[in-house]
């Protein structure tokens, strides 16, 4: 395993293009948490001009909906879920400024061209971890869609929050590349 | 006729319910150890040393394995001499569910109008339950918190008897293929051969109960669970998907005889974090 790199959020444009896929990274500062029923209020909003709950620009979305916190924990167990049930809105989400997506599982076409054009990128977190993943975030708090529960929009404060590059902007892919190498011919 | 207490119900669903949210199974996590050791990706083996990780953490923090706490699914084996007082039997168990998602710190994952309104229940209610009747005056529990990830990725193909052998390989190896990294690999692979549409989705589901490492007494279902487990790791997909020859842990096979006209084949995948648990009163 490559030693991760520390990565101080917001993401920059020159962070984004000195990530390549495979990395290991330690995410530190603000994300925000949103998965199917934000990720359809957040497009009902964009269709009607509303504003997000967030300003996506610069941003990166935690594709997670925790457990309940116990008292005196900022949050329960909060491992990722599987991304491609929003990519039907990513696209949109990316050309308006979104710069980071964090989940699991392979995204389709649409989104990896996005990622390409406006230089955005996708990370990998361990599905299942969520009890592991949970002791990175250090602050929680629902911002947006209360009604949704563990589907409202979360500004979360994270601290070496451990992440994988599964695309990048030249065009990578982990787990395409990944199946490759260990792929026995049966 | 032997009388069991609907709260006696209700207090053991409640408590398998968070044991199987809290602990790994023993069998899992020693076949996650074995992979650990095993796996010849580094990128693989940093994931399954985290995953070991996190069942640590689990257990020791009373924190969920996952934050997918899964649809409440309950099998009832009820004997025949057996009869359930002071309750009704489905409201006792989803009182149990109730309780555990609550005071448990469990998420809750269950909406209701799939295709429109999609609210939350607010309690993990209604469990999915099916009921057996069986010889005995006694009710077999088990509980099974089923996460959304891997049970999308779960197929049913009606295949037809040309198909044969080789049609069941290549379709269980395709779903796998086709999930990659969404249902958490490396996974336990349920099969059900044969019965009807419903019986071989059902056979399947049953399968992800057997423990790790336990073939089909059927010498010839034993042969196809492990042709299809070296096949499946020799797909590369690895842990997470991230490459690696641990792809899946257990492949469990279960067969029903059949329809002169067919072979339904029902593949449900269960992700690493494979929680069962269950209890006999």
């Amino acid at each position: 395993m490559t030693m991760p790199k520390v990565i101080n959020l917001p993401l920059t444009d020159k962070d984004i293009a000195e990530l390549r896929t495979g990395d290991n990274v330690l995410l530190n500062g603000l994300i925000y948490a949103a998965r199917d029923a934000a990720h359809k209020k957040m497009a009902a909003a964009l269709d009607q001009g509303q504003p997000l709950p967030f300003a996506l620009q610069g941003q990166a979305i935690y594709y997670m909906g925790p457990t309940p916190s116990r008292p005196g924990y900022p949050i329960g167990a909060a491992g990722p879920t599987s991304s491609y049930r929003m990519d039907i809105y990513a696209p949109r989400l990316i050309a308006a400024g979104l710069k980071g997506m964090i989940g699991k599982g392979q995204r389709t076409p649409p989104v990896l061209e996005a990622i390409k054009k406006y230089q955005a990128v996708y990370f990998g977190a361990i599905g299942g971890a969520g009890a592991l993943i949970s002791r990175s975030i250090v602050q929680a708090e629902i911002i947006a869609y209360p009604e949704l529960g563990a589907e409202a929009v979360r500004k979360l404060a994270v601290e070496n929050f451990p992440a994988t590059v599964i695309n990048d902007i030249y065009g990578g892919d982990l787990y395409s590349e990944g199946k490759s190498k260990y792929r026995i011919a049966v | 006729m032997r009388d069991i207490e609907a709260r006696a119900v209700t207090e053991t669903v409640a408590r398998l319910f968070l044991e199987a949210n809290y602990h790994l199974t023993d069998d899992v996590l020693s076949a996650l150890k074995n992979a650990e050791k095993t796996e010849e990706s580094p990128a693989g083996k940093e994931v399954l040393r985290q995953i070991i990780r996190n069942a640590g953490i689990a257990a020791e923090r009373q924190i969920p394995l996952c934050q997918d706490c899964g649809a409440a699914v309950v099998f009832l084996e009820m004997g025949q001499d057996a009869h359930i007082v002071g309750g009704d039997l489905t409201a006792a168990v989803n009182e149990g569910v109730r309780q555990a998602y609550d005071q448990g710190y469990l998420r809750k994952s269950m909406v209701t109008q799939p295709f429109s309104n999609r609210i939350n229940t607010n309690d993990n209610t209604p469990a999915i339950i099916y009921e057996e009747i069986v010889a005995g005056d006694k009710l077999k529990i088990t509980v099974v918190p089923k996460g959304g990830g891997a049970e999308n990725m779960s197929r049913l193909i009606m295949l037809t008897p040309s198909a044969g052998r080789q049609g069941i390989i290549d379709n269980v190896l395709k779903t796998v293929d086709d999930a990659g990294s969404n249902p958490c690999p490396p996974v336990i692979v349920g099969v059900g051969i044969g019965g009807t549409a419903e019986k071989a989705m059902l056979l399947a589901k049953k399968a992800l109960l057997r423990k790790v490492g336990e073939h089909n007494a059927d010498p010839e279902a034993a042969e196809l669970e492990k042709e299809l487990l070296q096949k499946i790791n020799a797909l590369g997909i690895g842990p997470m998907g991230y490459g690696g020859r641990t792809t899946a842990l257990a492949v469990n096979v279960e067969v029903f005889p059949v329809h002169i006209a067919g072979m339904p084949l029902a593949v449900n995948l269960n992700c690493h974090s494979s929680r069962h648990k269950e209890a006999i009163l």
